[in-house]
């Protein structure tokens, strides 16, 4: 049988193309039926609705309606857009919430720094900051509702309890809204960030550290010179998936605050649901998720920009 | 006496280190404390009469229990707790299945397999992974309401199933494999599918776990999918449950605790014994979603 494959030598040379050809078939042939099934896959699930995304962007149109009531209205939704209050206040929202990534990645760098090398017990500490991360989102946006509140909850009972008269309402008003669906979201995503942090870590040579110390280097200028530095595409790459991850924020603005108070918490993809799932507005939902889209591909762009950067100069 | 001194001082310094270490445990101890209150402060509450909620100073340890009847009150009452769990756990499971076959089928088509056009699809699955899924939200929904899938479990298993990034993750380890696994099966004529499933599978078995637990838990706490693609209570996941739950008994917190504690447990159970796995799931290529 296994003689077969292997073509002795004094066969004919049109044997041996045939033999090949036939095998050659059966390779591309297997090679398209182990990719296939994530290639359909992906047509139906994402490119398929993507092109439709793209079509319903351009038209006014309701699904209830059917497909015979689709109007083409060209780029009318994105220059209704432009002038949306609500959409321009939530996109300012999701800019405002950036500022969440580098104070998470801080806490987190300082906390992977202390878990690698001054603690006992570091892989329990791990699983500590990690729990948010696991914990199912409304069990946890229903547990910091309560805490949250304004009258009764626990974090202003102990505010009054050390002597603050008129502690602020938090999620129930409208300048503080934000900052706690902020504080949220760094206490959920901290764990993501510190066991990525703690892989970079170890992945820098100890010897460097030996010379800094032989040099007589204190822990800070350790810190500064070779830590800090050595995890810049670490850094970099939590700095692109928390900013991503910002824009696409929906599930825990929908069930910690609805958006609300009074639009303050409100943010793009909020408001794409609302437009096409509540108000029913597919064309103009549509054109929102186009936005979105366009966002990502911009931030995606920039982090390969200067990845080829980095590739180059290092 | 120099080398006698110079000893004295390595375990001073020795003994200063490990007190420092021991008050950086303590101190992360407390941080930590700190940082999971939320949390005790479910456990307790879930387990206290509805009147003891908001007392202060917060009482950790209820004084008057009364976990029974609310853990019975969650689980037999209006709210279908049992039906959730089920649905979700079939969802989760079936996801995870599907997306491990997929993914590890494309990872080794794509890596172990020589056919044109290879490269040029590589390149377009890498490009719908920056496609944001909440992007598609709606287009998606006209078509699963026109191809029978809205309000289905199988319309969210096989969003699920289709994602992309398990075929990056495992491509990174059928990659490391070397070719002459391969080519010796093939020389004792072995064809694609015998070397996938006698050879491939058993050798990134690590790599399948680590993915299909990471799988099971975004799954398992997914909420927008479910949300956006289910309306039936019947077919609920425990996450579209807990919130509906929420909604109900807004005011009943002692009961809302109970559910939240219900809906975090099975999770913390699965990342308990595969903290491994996630931990370096997470570390490897700092995936997420």
């Amino acid at each position: 049988m296994s003689q077969a494959r292997i073509p002795a030598k004094t066969n004919a040379a049109s044997l041996r193309t045939q033999e090949g050809r036939r095998r050659r078939r059966r390779e591309i042939a297997a090679g398209y039926v182990f990719i296939g099934p994530m290639l359909i896959g992906i047509l139906l699930f994402t490119i398929i609705p993507m092109l439709m995304l793209f079509l319903f962007s351009l038209t006014d149109w309701s699904f209830l309606t059917g497909y015979d009531k689709l109007k083409i209205v060209g780029f009318h939704n994105f220059s209704r857009l432009l002038h949306d209050q609500d959409f321009g206040q939530s996109l300012v929202h999701n800019l405002i919430m950036l500022l969440a990534v580098p104070i998470g990645m801080a806490l987190a760098l300082l906390l992977a720094v202390i878990i690698t090398e001054r603690v006992h017990l570091s892989g329990f500490f791990k699983v500590i900051f990690f729990m948010p991360q696991i914990s199912s989102i409304v069990a946890v946006a229903v547990v910091w509702q309560v805490l949250f509140h304004p009258s009764y909850g626990p974090v202003n009972g102990m505010l009054s309890a050390i002597g603050i008269d008129s502690p602020p309402k938090w999620l129930a008003d409208p300048h503080y809204a934000l900052p706690s669906v902020m504080l949220l979201m760094i206490w959920i995503d901290l764990g993501v960030g510190l066991i990525i942090y703690i892989a970079g870590l170890k992945n820098i040579p100890r010897d460097l550290y030996e010379a800094a110390d032989i040099d007589g280097s204190s822990a800070w200028t350790k810190f500064r010179k070779i830590t800090f530095p050595l995890l810049t595409p670490t850094s970099f790459f939590l700095l692109i998936t928390g900013i991503i991850a910002n824009f696409k924020a929906f599930a825990l603005i929908k069930v910690l605050t609805d958006g609300g108070p009074a639009h303050a918490t409100s943010v793009i993809v909020y408001d794409m649901y609302e437009q096409g799932f509540v108000n029913l507005k597919t064309g103009y939902a549509s054109s929102m998720a186009v936005v979105l889209f366009l966002i990502i591909l911009f931030i995606t762009f920039l982090q390969w920009m200067f990845q080829r950067k980095w590739v180059h100069n290092g | 006496m120099t080398t006698a001194t110079a000893k004295a001082k390595t375990t001073r310094r020795r003994r200063a280190v490990s007190v420092r270490k021991l008050i950086y445990t303590i101190l992360m101890l407390a941080a930590g404390l700190v940082f999971l209150l939320p949390f005790l402060w479910m456990l307790s509450t879930s387990m206290k009469p509805e009147v003891d909620v908001f007392i202060y100073p917060v009482e950790w340890i209820p004084k008057h229990w009364q976990a029974a009847e609310n853990y019975a009150k969650v689980w037999s009452g209006k709210a279908n707790f049992t039906l959730y769990y089920w649905n979700s756990i079939k969802v989760s499971v079936l996801t995870t299945l599907l997306s491990v076959v997929v993914s590890a089928m494309a990872a080794y088509g794509f890596t172990k397999i020589r056919f044109p056009g290879r490269n040029a699809l590589f390149f377009l699955v890498l490009t719908t992974y920056m496609i944001p899924p909440e992007a598609t939200l709606v287009p998606l929904f006209v078509l699963y309401r026109s191809m029978g899938l809205y309000d289905t479990h199988t319309g969210l298993i096989l969003l699920g199933g289709f994602s992309v990034l398990g075929t990056f993750l495992l491509r990174q380890f059928v990659d490391g494999i070397s070719n002459d696994y391969i080519e010796s099966a093939q020389i004792d004529g072995a064809g694609h599918r015998q070397i996938f499933l006698r050879i491939l599978l058993p050798l990134i078995r690590p790599a399948v776990a680590t993915y299909a637990i990471l799988r099971f838990i975004w799954t398992w706490n997914d909420y927008q999918t479910p949300f956006i693609f289910l309306s039936d209570k019947a077919l609920y996941t425990i996450q579209l449950g807990m919130s509906a739950f929420a909604d109900r008994n807004g005011q009943f917190y002692s009961l809302v605790m109970a559910a939240s504690v219900s809906a975090i447990v099975p999770l913390l159970i699965v990342f308990i014994i595969g903290q491994k796995q996630v931990i370096e799931g997470i570390s490897f290529g700092g995936v997420k979603g």
